[in-house]
């Protein structure tokens, strides 16, 4: 902070709480939390998803969202108080002199108009701007973010731009009237790691370029430590620590922390394909596959996954990833090639399928939350697939759901009658896993299934796969964009880039060099606990040399 | 733009076939009837020769479905055969009926749809205050009233107490746009209150239903007035759903008016029809029928054509 300590402050919130309306009760979710920051300065929000780090990035702009509403404490910026101030006072202050960067640029962008329309709004709206000046400026400021064509970009439709670039756009549109302060709300969550980096080093330029003041909001340490000069925990709206990154990497003070800084430490020992005449549970011979009128998605796929044995498959979004799970399942039938179970051919559509091919190959998908219908029992949403492959009736049904339950670590007392909605996001995604076990399968895909949930709850969930892994026998196709988790759980990755297989083998051999050079761009594009990672990496590959222009 | 004329072409073939399966079914709907047309036409107190004669003047000794491809012939040149009351033939008797009942409601229409729709961005902006639920409990009585009654009530007040307007839909064809406009000014506010209701309630929870769009809460964070944050960022994503409940309105405007031209003895297509019924004039409700159905088949084509349109991922394609 000492960098800092001659600036004024632009920023401070005293005693902050925030009330959320749940169960028709104002229940606390802020617990009275302080911030100071000054000019230029950049500050780090982490925790985990109900730590209230959203909250407090809103608060910061005076703004409650729905069903939320201040409750105590003061938020003064640049010697204005929020707190009392009118929503007209809150409202000039927005877009002009605090903007936000939303988690989502592709939600977060209005579908209906292009971007530069949108990015002119505030310039025009506070007047500081003509029409052509703003449209001019926001060329220049995409220029700057290193966004394609930066002078005909602007004019296309959200819809038209890929992830990363959205996500450089609404950072360029957040500096259309050159804030004081930029709220950054998780903004590189929802991209790849290779994306990440440009967004990254973009929103580090130009933030250092115009001096803004920043709150980056993120649960990803990694990221956070190359962004913020000083960082602040917070567990269930309350401040863990706060400290210089630097300290903060080296020598954090509390468990809560350490513990977040630990996570990544579950490692299970790499299995080897069996030694014995045993057969692939799966294997996906040279595959081609298309979506309707579309291009080829899949393009000659091939790998096996013997039983036991987890296969990460890794890519980025859009290289075919999950299309290769949907041929597995026979939810896309394939243009070419077949999917062999112990060397079976399995029919290409899932409706030809007998019971126990279906059987063979259950998903957990990424999102508990829309993977489970709300309306449905957690005992009826385990119990349809034991009754449907199995026949199970009556109390062995019952008997067999709390077997189920058991198996992954919920109590079959208190879950047996519940519904989704009210699981936290943990122990939905473990009841989607039961629901893939009811079946009995051999052989279960994992579509991100830790991607959506915290640190912590993530690698519980990844224990418990193992663990699953181990008492029955069961073999993995874990999807995933992360390479942590592959580290932490794969014997054999498969590489995906465009619908290709680009590199497979045994975990250890994919994590030594040589690489395939596009393995070579993932691995080194996953942030490191390393402050200067960044700024190393982008030294090494050249500022021109990141991201998309990486790509092989 | 070449996918959405492909899209518009497969809607409007689509419609076609609509159209022909609804041809169908009120053709054979008549066969239906016990006896055949002639004994429905002529009662039960005919004599044999008479019903005889009858049937072979209709032509009904012919399979039925020799008859109904003859019919389907000549309803699509617009010949829709001769009234079995009076012999003149169809076409010429509904022409200038749909002509009134089109005007009718295209009169209704042009009030209530941007009345409807601005009402319904009020109501949005202002939600839960006390103009929103006023507007949507005068708006939800409107709708729940019958229309003959409101149709009694506004000649009671605006016709028979206040004298400000006729309470009888007639008119001749010597008449001035604004002598037609005064003559049909009640029942056509009677339209406008029974639609209202659906397309403001329709535009304020469409509306609504995206205040909760990441995007919007973009637009509050850019400092973006209330106002705007409804008008330039919601609506533009709200077309689809209202457009959709404003085609069925529209729809009902011209297929729903029987009742309010009876209270306001006005000549259009829903009298005739209800005439032809009382009077089994079987080639004229079979015409009736088989506009109302096109007409139905029509609006909702240009609804998902509208929604289309209003859709940027359809109008720009990547």
């Amino acid at each position: 902070m000492s960098k800092f300590h001659n600036k004024g402050v632009l920023l401070e919130i005293r005693g902050l709480k925030i009330d959320g309306y749940s169960d028709e009760t104002w229940v606390p979710i802020i617990k009275g939390v302080d911030l100071t920051l000054r000019r230029g300065e950049v500050l780090g929000l982490i925790g985990e998803s109900g730590a209230g780090k959203s909250t407090i990035g809103a608060a910061a702009m005076g703004y409650a969202r729905d069903g939320t509403r201040i409750s105590e404490g003061s938020i003064e910026f640049d010697g204005m108080e929020l707190t009392t101030a009118t929503s007209a006072e809150k409202r000039a202050l927005r877009g002009s002199r605090i903007a936000y960067v939303a988690q989502s640029a592709a939600a977060s962008f209005n579908p209906a108009h292009k971007l530069i329309d949108q990015h002119t709004e505030a310039p025009l709206h506070y007047r500081i701007k003509k029409r052509m000046e703003a449209q001019e400026d926001a060329m220049e400021l995409y220029e700057r973010l290193r966004l394609p064509n930066p002078r005909e970009i602007g004019f296309r439709y959200p819809h038209q731009v890929s992830g990363g670039q959205l996500q450089r756009a609404m950072t360029a549109m957040a500096m259309s009237c050159r804030p004081d302060l930029i709220i950054f709300d998780e903004p590189t969550t929802a991209l790849d790691v290779t994306t990440q980096i440009e967004v990254l080093a973009a929103i580090r330029d130009i933030v250092d370029q115009f001096n803004t003041a920043a709150v980056y909001i993120t649960h990803d340490l990694a990221v956070v430590a190359q962004m913020a000069d000083a960082i602040k925990v917070l567990l269930k709206g309350e401040e863990v620590e706060h400290a210089s990154t630097e300290k903060m990497l080296d020598a954090p003070e509390e468990d809560y922390t350490k513990s977040l800084w630990a996570v990544r430490s579950f490692k299970r020992p790499q299995k080897s394909r069996p030694e014995d005449e045993s057969k692939p549970v799966i294997s996906v011979q040279g595959v081609d596959a298309a979506y309707t009128g579309g291009a080829k998605v899949l393009d000659d796929v091939s790998f096996d996954i013997y039983p036991g044995m987890t296969v990460a498959v890794v890519g980025e979004s859009g290289s075919g990833k999950s299309t290769a799970a949907r041929v597995i399942t026979g939810l896309l039938p394939p243009m070419k090639g077949e999917v062999l179970c112990r060397d079976e051919a399995l029919p290409p559509r899932y409706q030809d399928r007998t019971r126990d091919q279906l059987r063979q190959a259950q998903m957990i998908y990424q999102m508990a939350d829309t993977a489970l219908n709300p309306k449905s029992r957690i005992s009826d949403i385990i119990g349809r697939p034991a009754q449907f492959y199995s026949g199970l009736k009556g109390q062995a049904l019952k008997q067999r759901v709390d077997e189920l339950l058991d198996l992954i670590e919920l109590d079959p007392a208190s879950f047996y009658n519940r519904f989704p909605p009210e699981l936290s996001g943990g122990q939905k995604q473990r009841v989607g896993i039961a629901r893939a076990l009811a079946a009995e399968p051999e052989f279960i895909i994992c579509d991100e299934v830790t991607s959506a949930l915290d640190q912590l709850v993530a690698e519980g969930i990844l224990k418990l796969l193992d663990r699953l892994q181990q008492e029955l026998g069961l073999a993995y196709m874990f999807i995933t964009h992360d390479l942590a988790t592959v580290r932490s759980i794969a014997d054999e990755v498969v590489v995906m880039q465009n619908g290709k297989v680009v590199e497979q083998g045994a975990k250890d051999e994919m994590f030594t060099p040589p690489h395939h050079p596009y393995t070579d761009l993932l691995l080194s594009s996953v942030p490191e606990m390393d402050p200067n990672w960044l700024t190393t990496l982008l030294e090494e590959r050249g500022v021109d040399n990141i991201g998309e222009a990486a790509r092989v | 733009m070449g996918d959405i004329l492909g899209l518009v072409a497969k809607r409007l073939g689509l419609g076609l076939v609509t159209l022909l399966v609804v041809s169908v079914l009120i053709f054979f709907a008549v066969e239906l009837l016990p006896g055949d047309i002639a004994q429905a036409v002529l009662g039960q107190m005919a004599t044999e020769e008479t019903l005889a004669r009858l049937r072979e003047e209709l032509g009904l000794e012919r399979p039925a479905v020799v008859r109904y491809f003859d019919w389907l012939a000549g309803a699509v040149t617009g010949d829709f055969g001769t009234s079995l009351i009076d012999g003149e033939p169809v076409t010429a008797k509904i022409t200038d009926r749909f002509v009134s009942t089109l005007f009718l409601a295209a009169y209704a229409a042009v009030i209530a749809v941007p009345f409807a729709i601005t009402l319904g961005i009020v109501v949005a902006l202002l939600r839960n205050s006390i103009f929103d639920r006023v507007a949507n409990v005068v708006t939800l009585t409107s709708i729940s009233s019958p229309e003959f009654f409101l149709g009694y009530i506004l000649i009671l007040y605006l016709a028979v107490k206040w004298s400000m307007f006729p309470a009888i839909a007639s008119i001749s064809s010597g008449m001035t746009f604004l002598e037609l406009l005064e003559r049909t000014f009640l029942p056509a506010l009677t339209l406008v209150l029974v639609v209202t209701a659906h397309m403001m309630r329709m535009t304020r929870a469409a509306i609504i239903n995206l205040l909760a769009s990441p995007y919007i809460e973009m637009a509050r964070l850019k400092g973006a007035p209330p106002w705007k944050v409804i008008v330039r960022h919601a609506l533009p994503n709200a077309w689809a759903p209202i457009i959709n409940v404003v085609a069925l309105n529209l729809a009902y405007l011209v297929t729903g008016v029987v009742l309010v031209e009876v209270v306001f003895v006005y000549p259009g297509i829903g009298q005739l029809l209800v005439d032809a019924v009382a009077k089994r004039d079987f080639p004229i409700v079979q015409a009736c029928c088989l506009i109302f159905a096109a007409t139905f088949i029509l609006l909702n084509l240009a609804a998902d054509v509208g929604a289309i349109l209003t859709n940027p991922r359809l109008r720009h394609p990547k």
